[in-house]
């Protein structure tokens, strides 16, 4: 994760993501930097044009779980 | 270049989490993982940061936090649970970096991935130089029995047969594998397990609750026939039975392990750089293609 990476606090009863664990991932596929949006609890892979979910605190970070970015 | 598709993965992945809710038979897991621990106390090493590759449950990654035998875990699981440091992964798309990890490790997961040349080559990337990989995955002798049965009942019954019971790689194209990936000084070693059952509908109840029942892309859609299925339970039965009437499952676990290359480790001599001549050490003569060469002479 790069430096200017917002960390929002998570919103309502979302479980808190660890850091260090968002700090150890990168996209599955492109082993590229993921963004974490805090409010949609998604990583964003910039690269794969991928949003992997947070579901409960845990990242799933399976590429055909992962919604498709189309801008 | 694709490898082939043998395993629905995402139909692997739900008969797991299918298993795990219902109470996952962990007593295969249990032993591989005791044995780890006893081939991780060999190792005189430190892990700050070890990665667990798919293991079916975090039983592994738990007694190495417990035991500090790795400073922290990164689990990859392959089905979504609660815990320290766990994200969900596919064992052929690991969402880690290059050069994080001192250890990788990995219990009874291996076994159902389509690219396992892709999968080794991305966990050694994953190491640091000099870590370490540690893994064990049934191997081809896994279900011999099951596999068959299930042949001998569908020859007789249906004319045919189909892949009722998964593929397993051989030992020997596991060390290849290894070292195709990269690992330096690479090992593969064999445990065959014998687990005994009051009956062979114990063994299918059991390999439900390890989520292990087919995921195979070719296996058939149509549902077993029950005339077929009792057909095979029998020749089960009968071909594979002790003499106090108990049934035999072999499982073949097959252990890997490796280091990521570090120039500290031994090296192989290049090509021709030898100082001395094997029929001296032999006290033999040499025969080249010219006749026989003289000690000394070259």
């Amino acid at each position: 994760m790069s430096q200017d990476t917002p960390m929002d606090t998570p919103t309502d009863a979302a479980p808190r993501v660890d850091p260090k664990l968002l700090e150890l991932l990168v996209c599955p596929l492109t082993k590229g930097p993921l963004v974490y949006d805090a409010a949609a609890q998604e990583l964003v892979s910039r690269q794969a044009k991928l949003a992997y979910p947070i579901r409960g605190g845990i990242p799933i970070m399976l590429p055909e779980e992962a919604r498709p970015l189309t801008d | 270049m694709s490898a082939p598709l043998v395993f629905d993965r995402p139909l692997a992945r739900r008969r797991l989490a299918r298993a795990r809710a219902g109470g996952f038979a962990e007593f295969l897991l249990a032993r591989a993982a005791d044995d780890m621990e006893d081939r991780l106390a060999a190792v005189l090493r430190e892990f700050p940061l070890a990665l667990d590759v798919g293991t079916p449950t975090p039983l592994l990654a738990e007694r190495l936090r417990a035991s500090g035998r790795a400073g922290a875990v990164l689990r990859l699981a392959p089905t979504p649970e609660a815990g320290p440091l766990t994200a969900v992964a596919d064992e052929e798309a690991l969402p880690v970096p290059a050069n994080a990890f001192a250890l990788a490790v990995s219990l009874l997961a291996l076994q159902s991935v389509n690219d396992l040349p892709g999968c080794l080559f991305q966990i050694r990337r994953a190491l640091k130089p000099d870590g370490f990989f540690l893994a064990c995955l049934f191997g081809g002798a896994t279900l011999t029995e099951l596999r068959q049965s299930f042949t001998q009942a569908e020859a007789e019954l249906e004319g045919g047969v189909s892949p009722r019971v998964a593929p397993f790689a051989e030992v020997r194209d596991l060390g290849a594998l290894l070292q195709r990936a990269g690992f330096a000084l690479p090992v593969t070693d064999v445990d065959s397990v014998v687990v005994r059952y009051a009956d062979p509908l114990g063994l299918l109840r059991d390999l439900r609750a390890m989520g292990l029942t087919s995921a195979l892309v070719e296996r058939r859609r149509a549902p077993l026939r029950r005339a077929t299925l009792l057909r095979a339970l029998q020749i089960y039965a009968e071909r594979f039975a002790d003499p106090d009437g108990r049934v035999r499952a072999t499982f073949e676990l097959v252990w890997l392990s490796g280091w990521s290359p570090h120039e500290s480790q031994q090296q192989p001599l290049r090509p021709g750089s030898a100082k001395a001549r094997l029929a001296d050490a032999l006290k033999v003569v040499e025969h080249g293609p010219g006749g026989a060469v003289e000690p000394g002479e070259r």
